[in-house]
């Protein structure tokens, strides 16, 4: 193997590489609760179609040896996830954050109890597009190893963030998020709306979890999700209810992700608990200094209940 | 509560045990020859137990019980170490009847196994790891390990005879004294090839956190480390990572060879199936089982996983070798004159600390050469 010795370019090396490695996930997952956040619904069960999807994925991308197959079962399966969801929440006095919880329990639950033949044995991974041919530094090569999905998912960043403002559908999806009333008079069935943007929700969330499995880290284990699905729910409020806000924060947790393991290899080794917690205490600073106790948040769809 | 509990129980006893009069702290034994015939044995993972890794290894030991005549295991598996685990052992004995436990996690150990030894004093608890001490501990708990940091030395051989970069990478969990005492031995069995090699070794902080791992792997072979290991609870990920990034791969736990058949260099394997074998014979034959139980390569405890094929001439002659030299007891991996990478003098000329050294289980620095830090 060839090695160059970087030194501290690894540093931001490994931050630029970890944010396109690791965000993945979160960017899928939270372009999916944006989606139906914004139609005036919180799905805290996508941490559960997260797992779910990276089961299914990778078990019928062992199953057919076809990994575009498995992401297509994860879609699937995050898509069932999202309409039952909805469907559950249309009932009168139905809490949607209560029956998150409960899929996101179950997802888990549902995907240890089928995963288990599928943790031995080994699935292709998805396949990534070198970016970083032109450089002879392998460390380079390997930072600009882009997966395909990472593309599709930034790409569906500007894609709903042009929607939500131009198209007719993106104008429905908010309206039934800022007021149902309006909704109704307007014609229009806030439930079958909110019903169809969960199940899209699910769809992105099970892609996610799909990366997970079938490009990085590449396997599934019962440990593989580590609270990803969850974060990204706190990301898009965060991000608030912007998709390319949401592009832009998962970048973000994935570059601060891999600040800890790059700063120990290069020998800053003292208190990397301190720097493992860095996106969280960037969190809180950012929280705080944009929140006011005169105005709610800016961008919240008027309909989530926790912002009612 | 716990008192009327015993009362009702110590009656429970005295009725099922065809009446022998039992004192509740020899009650062990008349229950244990009444069940010699048959009795349950209960094994608690903290994680899935096929994750290539720390929890597979204990499953395999414990599946080759079940073929044992009149013995019956039960297992529980992603058990955390919170209050969670006392009700596992909880219904383990009241629902199964188990007579032995094995908690196998290194945190279900204070306060959650030492409670159930005071509730039950009549089942037998043994945990894997060094926390068990005959001062302070109940005398139906006791623990069991094994020294597989001399399988990291033999690793670091083969390690420093692989390496061009002389730079060797260590994915590490928690600064405990057994990974610190992991770390440490395969550098020195690096250095024993190569004087000037390092070890980059860096903490993700948990037991199992994928992404981190893999983010971890990445950042070492970024810097250069061309041989890496690990020890955390699933060394899949490393192992595949690695591999994946042209990186040669020592295993830990269990065989990761499978996962990259060409850059498996050797591994250290956990030999359970020999350890638990020797619990549940003692328990047949209802002789007291030992508290203090400990073996390394030369018991059979632990074993080294076949050297791959990259494995050169040379290396392979080293391993055999050392090898050897382990099998015949009494091998010292830390041994003067050694010092700490914070210049601390942990071992001087002469002084060497054998395999069973009581003071390896509670060390607590990383030696010169490994480039990190415990805290």
């Amino acid at each position: 193997m060839e090695t160059t010795d970087i030194g501290l370019w690894g540093v931001p090396l490994a931050m630029l590489g970890g944010a396109i490695r690791v965000s993945t996930p979160f960017i899928f997952v939270s372009l999916g609760e944006a989606i139906t956040e914004r139609s005036g619904r919180i799905n805290l069960g996508l941490e559960g179609t997260l797992v779910f999807g990276a089961m299914s994925a990778y078990a019928v991308a062992v199953v057919t040896g076809s990994p575009w197959l498995g992401l297509l079962a994860a879609a699937f399966a995050g898509l069932c996830f999202g309409l039952f969801h909805g469907w559950i929440c249309k009932f009168p006095k139905v809490n949607d954050i209560a029956i998150g919880i409960a899929l996101m329990l179950f997802g888990s639950g549902l995907a240890f109890f089928f995963g288990k033949p599928f943790i031995q044995p080994s699935a292709p991974d998805l396949p990534a597009i070198p970016f970083g041919a032109w450089s002879s530094i392998p460390q380079v090569q390997a930072a600009l190893n882009v997966n395909v999905l990472f593309l599709i998912g930034a790409a569906l960043a500007v894609f709903l963030w042009w929607a939500f403002r131009n198209t007719r559908v993106g104008l429905i999806v908010r309206v039934v998020g800022d007021s149902a009333d309006a909704a109704r008079a307007m014609g229009l069935n806030p439930n079958t709306v909110r019903l169809l943007a969960t199940g899209a929700g699910g769809a992105l969330a099970g892609i996610g979890g799909a990366y997970l499995s079938l490009y990085y880290p590449g396997s599934w284990t019962e440990r593989i999700s580590s609270g990803q699905g969850l974060m990204a729910v706190a990301l898009v409020i965060f991000a608030r209810w912007n998709p390319l806000g949401c592009f832009a924060a998962a970048l973000l947790f994935g570059g601060a992700g891999a600040l800890g393991p790059a700063l120990q290899s290069v020998g800053v080794t003292q208190g990397y608990y301190l720097f493992y917690a860095a996106p969280y205490i960037l969190t809180l600073v950012i929280m705080i200094a944009t929140s006011s106790p005169s105005r709610t948040l800016a961008g919240a769809p008027g309909e989530l209940s926790i912002t009612k | 509560m716990t008192e009327r509990f015993m009362l009702s129980r110590r009656d429970l006893l005295r009725t099922s045990a065809a009446g022998a009069a039992l004192g509740l702290a020899s009650a062990a034994f008349p229950i244990r020859r009444a069940f010699a015939a048959s009795a349950t044995v209960g094994f608690i993972y903290v994680g899935p137990k096929d994750d290539y890794g720390y929890n597979q290894a204990h499953a395999e030991g414990a599946a080759t019980l079940k073929s044992i005549e009149g013995i019956s295991v039960v297992e529980e598996e992603n058990v955390p170490e919170t209050v969670d685990v006392q009700k596992t052992m909880e219904s383990m004995i009241n629902l199964d009847g188990a007579s032995l436990i094995f908690p196998t996690s290194f945190g279900y150990f204070d306060p959650h196994m030492l409670a159930m030894c005071a509730k039950f004093p009549d089942v037998q608890f043994r945990h894997c790891g060094g926390m068990w001490n005959k001062d302070k501990h109940p005398m139906n708990a006791g623990s069991y390990f094994g020294y597989i940091g001399m399988g990291q030395y033999l690793n670091g051989v083969v390690a420093g005879h692989t390496s061009k970069s002389k730079k060797l990478g260590f994915v590490a969990a928690k600064p405990i004294p057994q990974v610190l005492l992991n770390i440490n031995s395969f550098l020195l069995g690096a250095r024993s090839v190569d004087p000037t090699i390092t070890c980059q070794v860096i903490f993700t902080g948990e037991w199992s956190l994928a992404v981190k791992e893999a983010e971890a792997t990445n950042a070492l072979v970024d810097q250069g480390a061309d041989v890496i290991t690990c020890h955390v609870d699933s060394p899949k990920v490393v192992v595949e990572t690695a591999a994946g990034r042209g990186a040669f791969v020592c295993g830990y736990h269990a065989n990761q060879s499978p996962l990259a058949p060409e850059k498996y260099l050797t591994g250290v394997e956990w030999n359970w199936a020999k350890v638990y074998k020797m619990f549940v014979d003692d328990l047949i034959a209802g002789t007291p089982l030992p508290n203090f139980t400990r073996g390394g390569l030369a018991d059979g405890f632990v074993k080294m996983s076949p050297l791959g094929p990259a494995v050169s001439e040379a290396a392979r002659k080293q391993f055999d070798g050392t090898l050897a030299e382990m099998m015949k007891g009494g091998f010292s991996v830390i041994k003067g004159p050694l010092k700490s990478n914070k210049g601390v003098v942990v071992a001087t000329e002469g002084q060497a600390f054998v395999e069973t050294a009581i003071e390896l289980e509670s060390i607590n620095y990383l030696v010169e050469g490994v480039v990190g830090s415990t805290a």
